[in-house]
């Protein structure tokens, strides 16, 4: 009985707790636009085969009747030049950017934040050493280069770019983990928990991790941004998705080739790219505003 | 007549040095005391005396660099991580900032649950919840703030959270450092009734460091003084605010505001304070106090002085003592 | 002829509110006080009742939004700052209130020089604007540094704020309020992240310089002791309003309101005699304040009428007034 009521004010808690974060969030109206096309996105790439206009063209398709054709009121944003509707390509190539990037910080985020937590609280001893020297070298190699070189090394496909992108993202995840943990070993709270006797992983993970969510989840969500970005690029240098694989930046890259005549199949895409990464940026500082400035 | 006094902590010639790029810092030089059981031992100084740092050698977060912190019989001179799990449970700490002693990020359930979880002390999650209740009510703090986090509560409030986690694991020994500076009369006067009251209740000692002499009148029953890391007198509470020996014993006394004119006579008049003081990287040499000491000599100049044992209790280390 | 000094600072009804999440703080509940020319007055409060909204508000450095001013004057010299435009304020700031912040560490710019800031304040508040010389102003700047007793004052031109000790700063920050020949000086707890001996020499060197300039002096604290040996009148404030204001022996001999006497009893003595009680409850929550006075949640002498209506002040004395309605048959 007790335990019931006690639950049930935690829970009004929390529930007051996530209204505080929506007000924090929605003061700066930007924010909410992202929110909103992201949601958008999202919504669209889970319900491609389901919303778009022709979902055949997703796939193997060729229909030279309708190649090539303008923007009309059948193909909003016009076919390419095997007749495949490009507005149902971009939905479907949403599909794989956010998977690029679900997938990406799914790897880098767990990984890169662990190493940081042991590399900061153990400032100063040969954990730290190795760990963040090891972190250097990765983030001293040119991203892109890094990418290119794995992809070229293995077999191209949307499966090594996410590999690759990977390999060259988790050093700035242990770089700020590392900068938090470091300074928060000094905090009295810390000390206190030390003292009393709390073990290891009590303090990394239920002391000093929780004050590193906020840089954390603001990073993650501009990462995604910049991981679809990469992914596009490595897809436009043809080291991606490989075809008939509809995903955004192969679509620039083919459509390149038709500008400035056919510029529909080439400006769409493009277009599509930007928005998500914007939206995601503004996303992502609505999440610091939210996240960020605690109480007055 | 004999009468047997439990010692409950002894501090012989404890040292803590610091390497820093500006120098060695002897934050801590050499200081002995020791503390009765029952009692509250209070220790005053300023900045860079290096109270703080004896509290902080003393529960553990640094190592001595020379000197033996004895607890009843036991030898703790080690940091925290190589003391026994069970001296964890005796000796505690309450800092002096509740904003930056409890962590913003866990509920005060979590902050009070986490030393019940580490000793074992309640047996399965409804015993816990029982046991933080009940140190909840114990602070006089209605019992749901349990769902809050430290940003929601005022100062006291959280100096009251910092107190209840002190005392979940039953501790005998509480180090206090400066436990109300930062708060208002009013709370303050609050919480140190309530540390009172535990006193007797729980049988704790208390180590109590402020640079308040006012309220170290009301709370401590001997009173030490340090100054650039060495005691300058020991002595017990009315004897020391009575009859204060050391030249900075009574510049510091005659510096504190005051509220009645009683307190104004009980001031030593002659002495204003001038100077400032030196940084702990930069020890004058001789006696640490000369270049602002109003009663400097020559030999003050040279070498450092002893404690000598003026009257029963009483202990000073100056050379207008040593004779 | 009878003349009536005018008052230098009068604050009539000041209320502050701040828009927040889940509401309105409603933080001054009309403020009523006033400073004679020359006079030294004490604003006693614990955190969080106003006090230094108060003066951000004379100063007009309030965060407007999400700060309000719905009803309330500050008159100046007569004028209203509430309504000033900016050139009549900045006037104001520079040549004729200053204030002197909490945290000297803070109010120092750490990027600057000591020197450039301070030239920079010799600067604004020179009456003949931007044609003053150079040489003008170091000199100038170097003279107000030795009225603060800061040793070696060429030396302290060239220093970073960083590399100076606390006592230091806030001497440095006190010598940037001098440098104009103001009428108000306004210090926020100066000396509160102080060692004791050091904020002895900054109060003593306050009174100093206050009786020698005839500038006016708000000190602010929140505690009692401090403003003891240097004020002529102190104004006693919980959460949002004046309780109690008198002359500083008439309120530490006979506290009036009983939240000054429950200040006084806190306070812990040398003369010792244990710890008084303390106020039973809290600081009220602004955002629902209670009703009437505000402090009669903690009263241990609330009447029904202090839940109805808010008291205003009594006057029990020679320039001694309590707003408690103890006291409204006071003869």
């Amino acid at each position: 009985m007790q335990k019931g009521s006690s639950g049930q004010r935690e829970l009004s808690k929390r529930w007051e707790n996530i209204r505080r974060n929506w007000y924090k969030f929605s003061r700066n109206s930007l924010s909410i636009i992202g929110l909103v096309v992201v949601c958008i996105i999202v919504f669209v790439a889970i319900f491609a085969p389901y919303i778009s206009p022709h979902p055949e063209s997703a796939g193997k398709f060729i229909n030279f009747y309708e190649a090539s054709q303008c923007p009309s009121l059948v193909h909003l944003c016009g076919t390419d030049v095997f007749g495949r509707d490009v507005l149902t390509r971009i939905f479907f190539g949403y599909r794989f950017s956010l998977m690029m990037g679900i997938v990406v910080l799914s790897l880098v985020v767990p990984v890169g934040v662990v190493l940081g937590l042991i590399a900061g609280y153990y400032r100063d001893s040969w954990l730290d050493t190795v760990i963040m020297r090891v972190t250097d070298i990765f983030v001293a190699v040119p991203p892109l280069i890094l990418a290119l070189a794995v992809c070229s090394v293995l077999t191209p496909g949307i499966f090594h770019a996410m590999m690759a992108v990977s390999l060259m993202w988790w050093p700035w995840y242990t770089r700020m983990v590392y900068g938090v943990a470091s300074s928060l070993k000094g905090e009295f709270f810390v000390q206190a928990a030390e003292v009393t006797g709390a073990s290891r992983t009590h303090i990394l993970f239920r002391e000093i991790l929780p004050n590193c969510i906020a840089p954390i989840f603001t990073k993650m969500s501009l990462d995604m941004g910049w991981v679809i970005l990469i992914g596009a690029s490595l897809s436009f240098v043809g080291l991606g998705a490989q075809p008939p694989t509809a995903d955004l930046g192969s679509m620039v890259a083919d459509g390149s080739k038709y500008l400035p005549d056919q510029w529909w199949i080439a400006v769409f895409p493009a277009f599509a790219i930007m928005l998500i990464v914007l939206a995601f940026n503004l996303l992502g500082d609505g999440i610091r505003d939210m996240l960020g400035a605690e109480g007055e | 007549m004999i009468t047997l006094v439990n010692i409950i902590l002894n501090i012989g010639q404890l040292k803590k040095y610091f390497v820093t790029r500006q120098g060695i810092v002897k934050a801590v030089d050499g200081i002995s005391f020791f503390v009765e059981e029952g009692e509250t031992f209070g220790l005053v100084g300023e900045s860079g005396s290096g109270k703080s740092t004896v509290a902080y050698t003393v529960v553990g977060m640094y190592r001595p660099t020379e000197g033996k912190i004895i607890y009843r019989r036991e030898d703790i001179s080690r940091e925290s991580k190589n003391r026994s799990h069970t001296m964890k449970k005796e000796i505690q700490i309450v800092f002096q900032d509740p904003g930056t002693s409890l962590n913003p990020t866990r509920s005060i359930k979590q902050i009070l649950e986490m030393p019940l979880k580490v000793h074992n002390i309640s047996k399965n999650h409804k015993d816990r919840i029982a046991k933080i209740k009940e140190l909840l009510e114990m602070v006089q703090l209605p019992v749901d703030y349990m769902y809050k986090y430290p940003s929601m509560i005022g100062g006291g409030e959280k100096q009251m959270v910092a107190i209840a986690r002190a005392l979940t694991t039953n501790p005998s020994l509480v180090l206090l450092d400066e436990p109300t500076s930062a708060l208002d009369v009013s709370v303050q006067a609050k919480i140190i009734n309530m540390l009172i009251q535990f006193q007797k209740k729980f049988k704790l000692s208390y180590l109590f460091i402020t640079h308040d002499l006012s309220l170290m009148r009301n709370v401590a029953s001997r009173v030490a003084i340090m100054y650039l890391g060495k005691i300058c007198e020991i002595a017990s509470s009315s004897d020391f605010f009575k009859n204060p020996l050391h030249p900075y014993t009574q510049m510091l006394l005659s510096s504190i505001p005051v509220i009645s004119d009683e307190e104004e006579e009980l001031k030593p008049k002659k002495i204003m304070s001038t100077g400032e003081i030196p940084s702990p990287v930069d020890v004058p040499s001789g006696c640490s106090f000369h270049l602002r000491c109003p009663k400097k000599m020559d030999i003050c100049f040279c070498e450092d002085p002893i404690m000598v044992e003026v009257s029963e209790g009483h202990t000073v280390r100056c050379h207008l003592y040593t004779k | 002829m009878n003349f009536m000094p005018k008052p230098l600072l009068e604050i009539k009804d000041l209320h502050v509110w701040f828009k927040v999440f889940g509401g309105i703080l409603k933080v001054l509940d009309g403020v009523n006080f006033i400073v004679w020319p020359g006079e030294k007055v004490g604003l006693v409060g614990e955190m969080g009742c106003g006090k230094t909204t108060t003066m951000k508000a004379i100063m007009r450095i309030l965060p407007i939004p999400p700060a309000m001013v719905p009803k309330g004057e500050i008159l100046f010299k007569g004028k209203d700052i509430l309504q000033m435009g900016q050139t009549e304020l900045q006037q104001i700031r520079r040549r004729e209130i200053s204030m002197i912040f909490q945290d000297p560490t803070a109010a120092l710019n750490p990027v600057f020089t000591i020197g450039t800031q301070l030239q920079d304040a010799v600067r604004f508040a020179e009456k003949s604007g931007r044609n003053t010389e150079k040489e003008d102003i170091r000199t100038r700047a170097i003279q107000v540094l030795k009225e603060v007793s800061l040793p070696d004052a060429e030396r302290v031109l060239q220093n970073y704020s960083l590399q100076l000790s606390g006592g230091m700063r806030q001497r440095v920050c006190i010598s940037m309020a001098l440098v104009s020949t103001n009428e108000l000086l306004i210090a926020d707890e100066p000396g509160t992240s102080l060692d004791v001996t050091i904020k002895d020499q900054i109060l003593r060197l306050l009174r100093e310089l206050a009786e020698k300039r005839s500038t006016s002096i708000i000190l602010i604290s929140h505690a009692l002791g401090a403003v003891r040996g240097m004020t002529d009148r102190i104004y006693v404030m919980y959460a949002g309003s004046m309780v109690e204001v008198a002359k500083t022996k008439d309120l530490f001999a006979h506290p009036l309101h009983p939240y000054s006497q429950g200040l006084l009893t806190a306070t812990p003595r040398l003369t010792g005699g244990g710890i008084g009680e303390g106020i039973d409850g809290h600081i009220p929550e602004y955002i629902s304040p209670p009703t009437g006075c505000r402090f009669h949640p903690r009263c241990k002498q609330a009447m029904p009428i202090c839940k109805d209506k808010k008291p205003p002040f009594f006057k029990v004395g020679e320039n001694h007034e309590v707003a408690c309605f103890l006291f409204q048959n006071y003869r």
